[in-house]
């Protein structure tokens, strides 16, 4: 095995990552997610294939699906989850919610949750870090559909021109809200649209969580280095709708859907890391350990306390 | 003998001295560089600062106004330029969804010190989408402050206080202003946002003016004062925070209120003067208000009727004479 990483905790991080939708799926269909929820399940090993390359002092730009980019740089299951509910004990203090789930300590920089608009903001991030001297790098997450909206154009133009520490993920799940990539472009790769910038575009099994690994860690080292952004486009799929209301079965059908999920990236990883020696048992214990943790983060924040009307007035100015 | 700037020089000098102070302040936009400024404001900071400073971009404004968000939030203090304030039209998304909320979305955890300066305004026969005077598209957008110096001074302290500011500001420059000269002192000197300046003192009527029309305002004060009228005339500097104690207490003394501007009437500044002064000096009033603006027209490009879209002095003063006896 190739993977030279920690591989029992590249399992860990993805089931958690599997576990805590899971679960923020179950107290939205009770009623305690203020928003909608965008879930992630089905495309871990993207999340983690990338963050397991990334530093703490790196930053992480995501998205409105973007739960799983801040467990998987760092940010605490608890309070992600208290911030999805909208309380005071989430790092936003309950005004992002699960849409802009910020956590600067852990390199989290914000979630957009606006299609396609961290794409530019990467760039403004890139350029800071050569102009402040620092050897971090960021990591900017998108969906196949924002790179049909001019943000990423102008954004990948100005991250190319200027050259900076920037990797740009495009999580291809085939979906952008009910509309598929075939009905929204001719392209068949959306890694082919970096040749139009003058920088590399690869194409990965978004569900081969060491491919991801391998391939951002040489986006992630050039980056570091001075030789500019990557384009990195994961196919992946989407298991679940657009968001936790939409069942997403009336524009694909159920066929696709089983299909995808026979090609679980959780699953496959833990079948290889059997066949490479992996205790049954072992794993056994990080799953039960990971299913106590989300139970305690959904139960933290459940019971963590809403903001107090103070709140409402501070951090304007 | 203090010397004299025109505001072009006056804006140069603020982000000379910024730039010299603080080495996180950056310079991105179209023509900022090489050309230094359609208008001249950036010139010589390529020289004196280099490229990594002072950042000639693509024609490219979503682009370049969320790069100096992402710069901003990482530790930059970027001053954009967007050429032309009706170009703030392709970049909304990055000011308005972003910009103005990052700091509030993140429970306070980001600041986006960015300054977007821009010049707004008619008398180049632009036409209609290169010479609006925008302001009053921000007006309900917290989050973000609004500035709108008029003369050499203003415009060079309050550039230095939003520089300085870890909100993000919209600063726009009133093109027809940029080559009249003013005072401006040579030593160091900032200017607070939300203190409006008295431009004038008067007792019969309070003339809240915006922008380029504060010199016609005060041309109508000279002129009222000729016909035995003492117009007060208030420059609220910022629109966003508004000093709203400044321009009441001037009403309740004044008993009258005149507001200008030359952004179109409907939704725009004077209403919101208006409908503040009426909420906390109703008692006060003697008169009804009076909003002289722009018609609600786009600006069209032939030179009589682009004129007609903005408020003379003649307009200024019959205003006032209609509600003074």
């Amino acid at each position: 095995m190739a993977l030279t990483l920690d591989n029992i905790q590249i399992y860990r991080k993805m089931l958690e990552l599997r576990r805590f939708e899971e679960g923020i799926a179950d107290l939205y269909h009770k009623g305690y997610v203020p928003s909608s929820a965008h879930l992630y399940i089905g495309q871990e090993a993207v999340a983690v294939g990338v963050c397991s390359n990334l530093r703490q002092s790196d930053y992480v730009l995501t998205t409105h699906r973007g739960h799983a980019h801040n467990l998987a740089k760092g940010v605490s299951m608890r309070r992600l989850a208290a911030e999805i509910l909208g309380k005071v004990t989430g790092p936003c203090k309950g005004k992002g919610g699960s849409m802009r789930a910020t956590s600067v300590s852990d390199g989290v920089l914000y979630s957009c949750s606006i299609v396609g608009a961290n794409i530019p903001i990467a760039a403004g991030v890139g350029l800071s870090i050569k102009i402040r001297k620092t050897d971090q790098v960021v990591a900017c997450f998108f969906g196949e559909g924002a790179s049909n909206i001019g943000d990423f154009h102008e954004g990948l133009n100005l991250a190319a021109l200027w050259r900076v520490p920037a990797i740009y993920v495009c999580e291809n799940n085939l979906y952008a809200l009910s509309v598929s990539q075939s009905r929204s472009t001719l392209i068949e790769d959306i890694a082919s649209r970096a040749e139009a910038y003058g920088i590399p575009g690869v194409v990965v099994d978004g569900n081969d969580v060491l491919a991801v690994h391998q391939t951002a860690e040489k986006a992630i080292n050039d980056a570091r280095v001075g030789l500019g952004p990557t384009l990195i486009e994961c196919k992946t799929y989407r298991w679940l709708g657009h968001h936790a209301g939409d069942p997403g079965l009336d524009y694909r059908t159920k066929e696709e859907v089983d299909t995808w999920k026979e090609r679980c990236p959780i699953k496959s990883f833990r079948k290889l890391l059997v066949s490479r020696g992996a205790q049954e048992n072992e794993l056994q214990l990080v799953e039960a350990d990971v299913e106590a943790k989300v139970r305690d983060a959904m139960t933290f924040a459940l019971e963590s306390p809403f903001p107090e009307q103070a709140e409402l007035l501070r951090d304007i100015y | 003998m203090v010397r004299e700037l025109n505001m072009i020089d006056a804006l140069r000098e603020a982000l000379t001295e910024e730039m010299r102070r603080d080495p996180r302040v950056i310079i991105l936009g179209e023509d900022v560089g090489i050309q230094g400024g359609i208008y001249r404001v950036t010139q010589g900071l390529l020289a004196e600062f280099g490229q990594e400073r002072v950042r000639d971009t693509p024609i490219s404004e979503e682009g370049f106004m969320g790069a100096a968000l992402g710069a901003a939030i990482t530790g930059l203090r970027p001053v954009v330029e967007i050429m032309y304030a009706d170009f703030v039209a392709n970049c909304m998304n990055q000011i308005v969804n972003f910009a103005a909320k990052m700091r509030y979305s993140s429970g306070g955890q980001l600041r986006v010190p960015i300054v977007v300066r821009s010049m707004v305004g008619h008398g180049r026969g632009h036409g209609g989408d290169h010479s609006q005077v925008p302001m009053t598209w921000f007006m309900n957008v917290p989050g973000l402050k609004i500035v709108v110096p008029a003369t050499p001074y203003d415009a060079k302290g309050l550039l230095k206080t939003a520089i300085r500011d870890d909100s993000p500001s919209l600063f726009f420059e009133p093109h027809i202003l940029y080559r009249t000269k003013g005072e401006v002192p040579e030593e160091e000197f900032t200017l607070p946002f939300g203190k409006a300046d008295v431009k004038r003192k008067g007792n019969d009527v309070t003339i809240v003016a915006i922008s380029a029309m504060v010199p016609r305002a005060l041309e109508s004060h000279d002129k009222l004062r000729e016909e035995g009228i003492s117009a007060e005339v208030i420059d609220p500097l910022t629109l966003r925070p508004l000093d709203v104690d400044t321009i009441v207490g001037s009403v309740k003394k004044t008993n009258r209120l005149v507001t200008v501007e030359y952004s179109p009437k409907t939704g725009g500044i004077g209403a919101e003067i208006s409908a503040l002064v009426i909420e906390r000096a109703f008692d006060y009033l003697d008169a009804p208000i009076v909003r002289v603006a722009a018609p609600d027209v786009p600006i069209p490009v032939s030179p009589p009727l682009e004129k007609m879209t903005v408020p003379s002095v003649e307009s200024i003063v019959e205003a006032v004479k209609s509600i003074v006896a």
